[in-house]
């Protein structure tokens, strides 16, 4: 967002955000952009405070809104896991616990749900404008097809019988993926009425896929929304 | 008798991710924990299963600054372990793309993530007040940077276009010359960039130690070429897990990286134009020359400068990479290549250091082993030792002042501590 920065900073207050400054401070938020998805108690604790504190509450990308990738581990069983570090419980117990990944919806109330894996700038400053001016942000809540039919790309699943999960993604990427010749792996999660059983029986009939391989498609940015429930296994 | 200072920053502030760090100083003496409590991802663990065409695009989400690296290194793995040929177009647009994701990174780091420090700011944001054209200069550059890595990914951040064997969508030779006048323009930002942060005050301090880069006989090596160092260590990808060890220490989940029979060492800009200043353009050595910066250099607050050069060799040297691009239409899909069994090697260099993903897989292309070193994990024990032999220096200060001149030694280094809290499965 370089082009905005300058003039996003006579509009808003950036308060707390460590990353960027050495001076931060403890609130209360008129919006708080929450990244990253919970896995341990300490970041629990903080989840609840900031809600507390924040009169919107963001969940700015996909592991804050659906686990993302990182979410996969959900079904890697913990003996697996724990063969990462060589005396898993010693940091485990010295530190804190590690638990499953879960978006922040299952603990809070989520006011937005800024999507993508990046949020296209587009949409970042849809919400940022939309909050200033106190608007709901219009987000798109259709399939992504439509963004890609818009650009008058060929559909790879019809016309090349490729495994794209468009029709049951989210729009608001811009559809850049099928527009250099990629299937669409869904990282802007699930559209509002995704039909999935439809589709993963598509990707096994007419792409050949099997049954673990649709499994995996849908195990990957967001296996852990109620809508892919079935197919993520 | 003298007094015991104990120094502690609970969250380290302008640094990718979330560390802490602890320190007690007596005299010569000074204890240092650099302490990564940023909960680990276990990526090698969840890998394993999935298909070797896709393990790109999920380790592209280990980080968000630098995912081409990632990208880049998991597709080289991915191409060694199935014996993959890629074109020469392939291997000049990945150089590209990846020397973009430099330049974003880089100037992130030179002027949000470490100038405030030196012009004595708590942000970017106070700055953009009193020094805008400072910051413009800033946004316009992470603004090439990213437009860069757009223009051949498909995306700003997790590119889209790359795949095993190549791209699927090579941009057009307009697109490239307008992107090319862009670059040649940006020469002036590079070579102003390069001046504004050797103008900062640094600390004069120097410890010596083992600098470890990738290296390649005439050319500036990002993507490819031999593992060495400073000290003599030469070694191709395979070789890494004999000659690195890796080990974890009870209060960080960033595991230590240190030389087989040597210690700890350092990656990075600072390493990379150490061993490689030959290599860079002749405009950068020039200016490098104008400034008074020569290899070898080993005060660790000086990567900026060393990272500000390389945002100038970069800009530089991707004009020439542009100007020789024999662009025509390959277009590779991402299921083109049958799966083999076997295990691959990759070595890159992230913006902020070498970058090793290994992998073995079935003969379904599914991975069985996972095996990834960030740069993060190679820098933290040599943080920790450049921390110690710093402190004592500065220990007459008060504890304010040490903790922000030890945490600008932490930001000289760029850390990426998401990167850094995964490391390899241990069977």
């Amino acid at each position: 967002m370089e082009e905005e920065f300058l003039d996003l900073l006579k509009n808003v207050e950036i308060s707390y955000f460590v990353m960027a400054k050495r001076e931060n401070h403890e609130g209360p938020y008129d919006a708080a952009f929450i990244e990253g998805s919970v896995s341990t108690p300490r970041e629990l604790n903080e989840l609840r405070e900031l809600r507390i504190r924040s009169k919107t509450l963001v969940a700015f990308g996909d592991c804050a809104c659906s686990g993302c990738v990182p979410s996969i581990l959900n079904w890697i069983p913990p003996a697996v896991s724990a063969r990462v570090y060589e005396n898993f419980s010693l940091i485990h117990s010295k530190k804190e616990s590690f638990q499953r990944v879960t978006p922040l919806r299952d603990f809070v109330e989520v006011d937005v749900e800024l999507r993508g894996c990046p949020p296209r700038r587009e949409l970042i400053l849809e919400v940022l404008k939309s909050l200033l001016i106190g608007r709901k942000p219009g987000l798109k809540k259709y399939s992504v097809c439509m963004e890609c039919k818009m650009k008058e790309n060929v559909g790879l699943l019809t016309s090349e019988k490729r495994p794209g999960m468009g029709p049951v993604t989210q729009a608001g990427c811009g559809a850049i993926c099928p527009t250099v010749g990629r299937v669409c792996e869904g990282c802007y999660g699930p559209m509002s009425d995704a039909n999935a059983p439809s589709l993963a029986r598509e990707f096994m009939e007419l792409c050949g896929l099997s049954k673990d391989d649709v499994v995996q498609k849908f195990r990957k940015y967001a296996g852990l929304d109620s809508k892919f429930e079935g197919e993520a296994g | 008798m003298s007094l015991e200072k104990i120094v502690k920053v609970d969250y380290v502030p302008r640094v990718e991710g979330q560390g802490e760090l602890k320190i007690k100083v007596r005299g010569d003496m000074a204890e240092v924990e650099f302490v990564i409590y940023e909960p680990p991802r276990f990526f090698e663990a969840f890998l394993i299963g999935r298909k070797f065409n896709e393990i790109h695009e999920l380790t592209s989400r280990i980080c968000g600054i630098c995912p081409v690296s990632h990208q880049l290194a998991a597709l080289k793995a991915v191409e060694n372990a199935m014996k993959v040929e890629v074109s020469d177009l392939t291997l000049s647009l990945r150089k590209l793309l990846h020397m973009g994701s430099h330049i974003q990174s880089h100037v992130l780091n030179l002027y949000l993530l470490a100038a405030p420090d030196y012009l004595g700011y708590e942000s970017i944001i106070p700055m953009a007040k009193d020094r805008l054209e400072v910051v413009k200069r800033a946004l316009r550059l992470k603004k090439l940077g990213n437009d860069l890595v757009e223009l051949i990914g498909g995306r700003a951040i997790h590119p889209v276009s790359t795949v095993v064997g190549g791209f699927t969508e090579i941009p057009s030779k307009r697109a490239f010359d307008s992107m090319k006048s862009r670059l040649m323009e940006a020469r002036e930002d590079a070579v102003e960039t390069v001046r504004f942060v050797s103008k900062f005050n640094y600390p004069n301090f120097e410890r010596r130690c083992e600098h470890v880069a990738l290296t390649k006989d005439g050319e500036y090596a990002i993507n490819d070429g031999r593992l060495r160092s400073t000290e003599g260590l030469d070694i191709r990808e395979e070789e890494y897990r004999a000659r690195i060890k890796e080990e974890q220490v009870d209060y960080s989940w960033a595991k230590h990286s240190t030389v087989v029979g040597r210690g700890s060492y350092l990656v990075g800009p600072l390493a990379r134009v150490n061993l490689n200043f030959k290599s860079m353009t002749d405009l950068t050595k020039s200016v490098a020359d104008e400034v008074g910066f020569k290899p070898l250099c080993y005060n660790p607050f000086k990567n900026l400068v060393a990272r500000a050069l390389e945002v100038l060799n970069l800009v530089d040297t991707s004009v020439e990479v542009i100007s020789n691009l024999n662009l025509r239409n390959e277009r590779v899909t991402e299921r083109e290549f049958k799966p083999k069994e076997g295990e691959g090697y990759a070595i890159v260099e992230a913006p902020r250091g070498v970058l090793y993903h290994a992998y073995g897989f079935d003969g379904e292309g599914r991975v069985k082993w996972a095996d990834i070193a960030p740069p993060t994990c190679q820098n933290a024990r040599n943080i920790e030792e450049d921390l110690k032999a710093f402190v004592p220096k500065i220990a007459k200060m008060n504890t304010g002042d040490i903790a922000l001149r030890s945490e600008m030694l932490v930001r000289a280094y760029d850390p990426c501590i998401s990167c850094s809290v995964h490391a390899q499965l241990t069977s």
